[in-house]
């Protein structure tokens, strides 16, 4: 959506606008993250290949604050549907925030105020006609650390189905073997649905909740580092289930580690101090990124 | 300076432990006396017709205390009608749905203030609310004084209960889609079951050894009767009747009157035991 300029370009803002940044990787110039740490409004820089992609979420000049605070400026993203997109970059930078804003979980917290559009297959989630409580069905979340209920395994697959008033017994026990094969979990618990969902392991337990958060056949998943809690083995486990189920959800995943992000997503966007710097087809942004600040950060040099 | 001396310091640690390990001893031996003492006085009166007799004329032969058993009964019920849903409710109130401070701290204090009340301050009102108007001395009024002293202690023990249930459920059903009484409801609430029901049984507990307010409330009847519009029998109450008349017949069965008051009292701190070890098994993951 933005071409890289062949050439510097200056070094002041001018009061037209906002400094047109996206030097080419390696190429001299203006430093795009001392910018930002100066508070200086910039550009991200989107590589073409998203435009190419059906869109399910379109984010517009997506402003958050908390309180006086102004967490994200200037978002725009548009999430490809299908697709497994990744958000990575430093602690602070806005990710889960801006990840938790699209099922309006920030809703919740007190003194939080947003200005933009965020925009679910055409409709903006932020309208006054919008029902946050089908929103919230339209697009599940998995969190960080494991959240099952203290109740069987089957009550807590079956209960976003419970919710909506499906009381038949055959239905629900059906959508929940499915949602459980589709999380790869099916064969460890088929013989125990009825014990308590607490007594899994931890893989188990998010691995639970992600089928819980796919039963009602939600249109997007968003996943909050779903495994910063968990073990290697358990985290492989649940990176080959979102490959797995890429392709029929469109996954937006929150992550702090990399290579994760290389092995799992299909799209990367980098973001530093609340603003989208560079987002990208994953093998671009971590082999061949437009931007240098990108390739610094991909490279480990600063975290 | 003593303390920088090894040996001093274990000389008082050990004294330390003596000292608690003494106090525990203490308190056990007080219990067990106590026990002992009320035991060998009710034992000799207990028998059958104890809970099957209805006080006699003859005062040699008290008869029973059918009556007063029925009553505390009767009367637990009602207060646990009216006191039961609306602590719980309240309780969920201050719990899950108020963020302002400005309600909910005065709310809150009210509650605790209120919890502090002496028994026989609510005796007092309940008469001025429902004996004078209706007349006579009745049992509502014992029931409503009775639910008055229930309702702080239960909504704030549920409201504290409901607090030690993680957020991370409440945002896992929203996050589901769920409204906040579905949360409620469904999520949060049945976590807190046991917790909750502790903190009924203990209201109840509480209630069911009071005398001041039902002195002014429900008065007091040697007959059985399920009829809360005139004067109520309590086991309290016929206790204090018989223990401060000059009959030693009465006396006696004053005696084995304390003696089934503190066995319910026991069984139902049994009971919270149970219902408390089993579901902090069955919430505590991993």
């Amino acid at each position: 959506m933005k071409t890289p300029a062949a050439t510097p370009v200056p070094t002041t803002a001018s009061a037209a606008g906002p400094i047109r940044v996206g030097v080419a990787a390696g190429a001299p110039g203006v430093n795009m993250l001392d910018a930002i740490r100066r508070g200086e409004k910039v550009t991200g820089y989107t590589h073409k290949e998203v435009a190419g992609e059906k869109h399910v979420l379109s984010i517009h000049d997506f402003n958050l604050y908390y309180g006086k605070n102004h967490a994200l400026h200037d978002i725009n993203m548009h999430i490809a549907h299908g697709k497994v997109s990744a958000m990575i970059g430093p602690s602070g930078c806005g990710k889960s925030t801006l990840l938790r804003s699209i099922n309006r979980m920030n809703d919740l917290v007190d003194g939080v105020r947003v200005a933009g559009e965020i925009r679910l297959n055409g409709s903006n989630i932020f309208d006054r006609s919008t029902d946050v409580i089908s929103l919230r069905r339209r697009v599940g979340m998995v969190f960080q650390k494991p959240n099952p209920f203290p109740m069987s395994i089957f009550e807590n697959v079956a209960y976003p189905l419970r919710i909506v008033g499906e009381g038949r017994r055959s239905r629900l026990e059906e959508a929940a073997e499915k949602a459980l094969r589709s999380a790869a979990l099916w064969d460890e618990v088929k013989d125990r649905l009825k014990g308590s969902a607490l007594g899994l392991s931890g893989g188990q337990q998010q691995r639970l909740c992600i089928a819980r958060s796919i039963v009602g056949e939600p249109e997007m998943l968003l996943m909050d580092e779903p495994c910063s809690a968990l073990d290697p083995i358990a985290t492989l486990k649940i990176e080959e289930l979102i490959t797995q189920i890429a392709g029929r959800y469109t996954v937006v995943i929150v992550t702090h580690n990399m290579q994760q992000a290389s092995r799992v997503s299909d799209y990367t966007a980098f973001m530093y101090l609340g603003r989208l710097v560079e987002y990208g087809p994953t093998a671009k942004i971590f082999q061949a990124p437009a931007l240098t600040e990108t390739e610094q950060y991909v490279t480990g040099r600063f975290g | 300076m003593l303390l920088a001396h090894p040996r001093v310091r274990t000389l008082l640690s050990s004294a330390m432990f003596a000292l608690c390990a003494g106090f525990s001893v203490v308190i056990v031996a007080v219990l067990g006396l106590v026990t002992w003492f009320l035991v060998s006085r009710g034992w000799a009166a207990m028998s059958l017709d104890l809970f099957t007799k209805l006080p006699t004329e003859d005062l040699n032969n008290p008869g029973g205390l059918k009556h007063a058993i029925l009553g505390t009964g009767q009367l637990l019920l009602m207060a646990g009608l009216v006191g039961v849903p609306m602590g719980m409710l309240a309780g969920v109130y201050l719990s899950e749905y108020s963020n302002d401070s400005r309600i909910v701290g005065p709310v809150r204090f009210t509650a605790d203030v209120l919890t502090g009340v002496p028994s026989i301050v609510v005796g007092i009102l309940g008469y001025e609310l429902l004996v004078r108007p209706l007349g006579n001395f009745n049992g509502w009024a014992g029931a409503f004084a009775l639910a008055f002293i229930m309702i702080p202690i239960v909504a704030r023990t549920t409201e504290e209960m409901l607090r030690l249930v993680p957020d991370s459920y409440r945002a896992g059903s929203l996050a589901l889609g769920a409204t906040k009484s579905q949360t409620i409801t469904r999520v949060v609430l049945p976590a807190a079951t046991g917790s909750v029901v502790t903190g009924v049984m203990l209201a109840m507990a509480r209630v069911a050894g009071e005398t001041a307010p039902l002195l002014f409330t429900a008065l007091g009847s040697r007959f059985v009767t399920f009829n809360p519009s005139e004067p109520f029998p309590s086991l309290t109450v016929q206790i204090y009747q018989y223990a401060t008349g000059p009959y030693q017949g009465q006396k006696e069965l004053a005696w084995a009157g304390i003696l089934v008051l503190i066995s319910l009292l026991f069984v139902l701190n049994l009971a919270i035991r149970a219902v408390t070890s089993r579901s902090i098994r069955s919430r505590v993951g991993t």
